[in-house]
């Protein structure tokens, strides 16, 4: 019973459908499944799924965000009842995400945080044209593993350094993770501005923040 | 709606006719098959048998539109229509009887032989833009006297596609109908669902060979689609200017048809060609030219405005190598081809002239194809309010468009999603792929394509009985065995 119901779970994450996720899982409430194997057992296999295959070139963008959202979704319901169980979701870690100052772009950042929010992290997105003073305060504030800068510009992503140079100063690292992405983003200019983690697609991203907090795949 | 190209007005259209039925009468046109002049004559034309010129009158080629067919269909190896002639229906094939292929690794045009063509015919089998398969090369491991049929053979064997072929004599042409005939059991339904066309050329300018009209009549009287592939050189064989040039192919697709519908009126003829503007530097025919594009164009508005099925030569390159100025010209040729709504548009895969098959080509073809479809499609309207209703819900974010399911349900149908063949990967994606330029990724196309392809299954008796047939051809021309036709020397894939 409940193996056909956690392939129904995986498969409406497959097709993006939020209103199909939420009633699968309200469903396993009614059915007093826990809620934590609802989440491992079935709706992360289809979030997993659909990674694989955008990484293959066989999903596509739109079908990677509504399987983000699906999930998103499906977790809010479930979080209730993991309160009262006086349980949570194992948190793979907190991210802060921000667009640096200057640079406005953010389609690729909010593919970052709805992904990573998929596969279980807990995502602090501070959205576009964010100072450093900003983005290192909000991981202080949240205790953050991680922070993940966007820069689209060739102008913009030397922000990038000097939030790492700010976080170096004042003792941050390696407490704090710095992660960096965005499309002028080299291998070279990563080593350079000596952050832990880049990568060039939202998948590729969840990978390097799981190898940040310890947690890879196997 | 679908969008389309139009070269000509109704009024340069009329022109145009007006003048192809002057040249019907003068100076007439040159008829070297005595059973057509017999044809031409008893129906009223002026023949002189001597210089063989036939005027033809307005009236006998009003009569012979009057019963060719507006529409119809060409079938699979199973009987299923897949290409419809009429209308402003698409299809495309490969181009046909080149005499060598381009070998990718060392570039070398080398003639070209059964294992090539059987190559060709796999890899178009595979592309869904092909809609038929074509005698794409001719193979010279096989006697001159087989040339023709032999392709058509391989094809029968290695694809269930339609067929756009030729006959290369008036004999061959009958053996290549019973070919046919004996996979749709018998000429009847050969008749009632053909699965082939052939190409018939008239010689430019103004000539109907005796091979030609030969082809014409066997055609007609057989119910098999012929398509005339009318080839003025602007500047040489034709006028040289390119209004000149639609004229003289007007004329010489009129007097075709009528031919062909004095031996059988009803039967299906296509108006088509393979024109080019002659080049005043080489003296070569420049398939990529714009100027061809634009006879071309034009010509099928001609055809169109009469009511008739279309053909071009589009999409070949005049390049001899898989280059910028072979997908430049060739994706030119194919969107020209598609906004003309050319019933079948055929050269995908020709390099040099028509001369040079490359498989490479034909899948990075496939891909301006595909684009040159998705133009013709044209701009769709999808839902109630063209852009108003997308906006519930967006918070002025670069990406909100992403989360909506209407984006899900919608991308495929506004965006053609290419092959690997066209990059739109990141600097670094590309880097570490390989760093490849097109033609290595075709390369590698090609050869999935040819590790993945299986060869159709088709009824052991019909097999059996078409190389019986085959066999017996070959013998009769002198030779006891063939490559894969021989009993010793099986297909490679049987």
């Amino acid at each position: 019973m409940s193996e056909e119901l956690y392939k129904e779970m995986a498969q409406s994450i497959i097709e993006g459908d939020s209103d199909k996720s939420v009633e699968l899982a309200k469903k396993s409430i009614e059915l007093q499944m826990h809620p934590l194997d609802t989440i491992t057992k079935g709706f992360v296999v289809g979030v997993n799924y659909i990674g694989d295959q955008f990484g293959k070139g066989e999903a596509f963008l739109p079908e990677l965000v509504m399987a983000g959202e699906a999930m998103k979704a499906a977790v809010a319901t479930l979080e209730p009842e993991l309160m009262k169980l006086g349980e949570s979701r194992e948190v793979m870690g907190r991210v802060v995400l921000a667009t640096v100052e200057g640079d406005i772009h953010e389609i690729g950042k909010t593919l970052v945080g709805t992904m990573l929010s998929a596969s279980g992290f807990e995502v602090y997105d501070l959205g576009v044209d964010q100072p450093a003073e900003k983005i290192i305060g909000k991981a202080l504030e949240v205790d953050a593993h991680i922070i993940g800068m966007s820069a689209l510009l060739t102008t913009t992503m030397v922000r990038q350094r000097e939030v790492i140079e700010e976080l170096d100063k004042e003792g941050l690292r390696p407490r704090i993770k710095v992660m960096v992405g965005g499309a002028p983003i080299t291998k070279d200019w990563f080593q350079k501005i000596k952050a832990d983690g880049y990568s060039e697609d939202a998948i590729g991203a969840v990978k390097i923040a799981k190898q940040l907090v310890g947690k890879a795949d196997a | 709606m679908q969008p389309k190209l139009s070269l000509l007005t109704d009024e340069l259209i009329a022109r145009i006719l007006d003048e192809a039925y002057q040249l019907l009468l003068k100076p007439g046109i040159k008829v070297q098959n005595p059973e057509a002049r017999e044809l031409l004559e008893s129906a009223g034309a002026q023949v002189d048998q001597e210089t063989m010129v036939a005027r033809i009158p307005g009236q006998l080629v009003h009569t012979a539109l009057e019963s060719v067919p507006r529409q119809f269909q060409l079938f699979d190896y199973e009987g299923n229509a897949r290409v419809v002639y009429g209308g402003d229906a698409i299809h495309f094939d490969p181009g046909s009887s080149g005499i060598s292929v381009l070998i990718p690794e060392t570039l070398e045009h080398k003639t070209a032989e059964t294992p090539d063509l059987i190559r060709i015919l796999k890899v178009a089998e595979t592309l869904p833009q092909y809609d038929a398969q074509s005698t794409s090369v001719v193979c010279h491991d096989v006697p001159k006297d087989l040339h023709d049929l032999y392709r058509l053979y391989l094809v029968m064997l290695f694809s269930r596609k339609p067929i756009v072929t030729g006959a290369f004599t008036n004999e061959t042409v009958h053996q290549m109908i019973d070919m046919l005939s004996i996979f749709a059991g018998g000429r009847e339904n050969l008749k009632e669902k053909p699965r082939a066309i052939f190409d018939v050329c008239p010689s430019p300018p103004l000539i109907w060979s005796n091979f030609g009209a030969g082809n014409l009549i066997a055609l007609a009287r057989a119910g098999v689609p012929a398509e005339i592939v009318s080839m003025p050189l602007a500047g040489a064989a034709a006028p040289v200017t390119l209004l000149g040039a639609v004229t003289q192919h007007a004329a010489e697709c009129l007097s075709g048809i009528t031919i062909h519908q004095l031996a059988q009126p009803g039967s299906p003829i296509v108006w088509g060609g393979a024109p080019a503007i002659f080049d005043m530097r080489k003296g070569g025919t420049p398939m990529g030219a714009v100027e061809t594009a634009m006879i071309d164009s034009s010509y099928a508005q001609v055809g169109k405005s009469l009511g008739l099925p279309t053909h071009a030569y589009l999409g070949a390159t005049d390049s001899k190598l898989v280059d910028m100025q072979a997908g430049m010209e060739s994706a030119m040729g194919a969107l020209v081809g598609a906004l003309s709504g050319i019933n079948m548009i055929s050269g995908a895969g020709m390099l040099d002239f028509l001369i040079c098959q490359s498989p490479e080509k034909l899948v990075i073809d496939a891909e301006s194809i595909a684009m040159a479809r998705r133009m013709v499609e044209g701009m769709k309207i999808h839902t109630d309010t063209l852009a108003t209703g997308f906006y519930e819900g967006v918070n002025f974010k670069g990406g909100d468009f992403l989360k909506q399911k209407i984006t899900l349900q919608l991308f495929q149908m506004e965006q053609h999603m290419p092959s690997v063949v066209i990059d739109r990967d990141s600097m670094r994606g590309w880097r570490e792929a390989g760093s490849m330029d097109t033609f290595t990724r075709a390369k590698i196309r090609v050869k999935e394509i040819l590790a993945s392809y299986k060869r159709p299954e088709i009824d052991p008796d019909k097999e059996r009985d078409l190389h019986d047939y085959v066999l017996g051809l070959a013998k009769e021309s002198g030779l006891e065995t063939l490559p894969l036709l021989d009993e010793k020397n099986p297909l490679p894939d049987a």
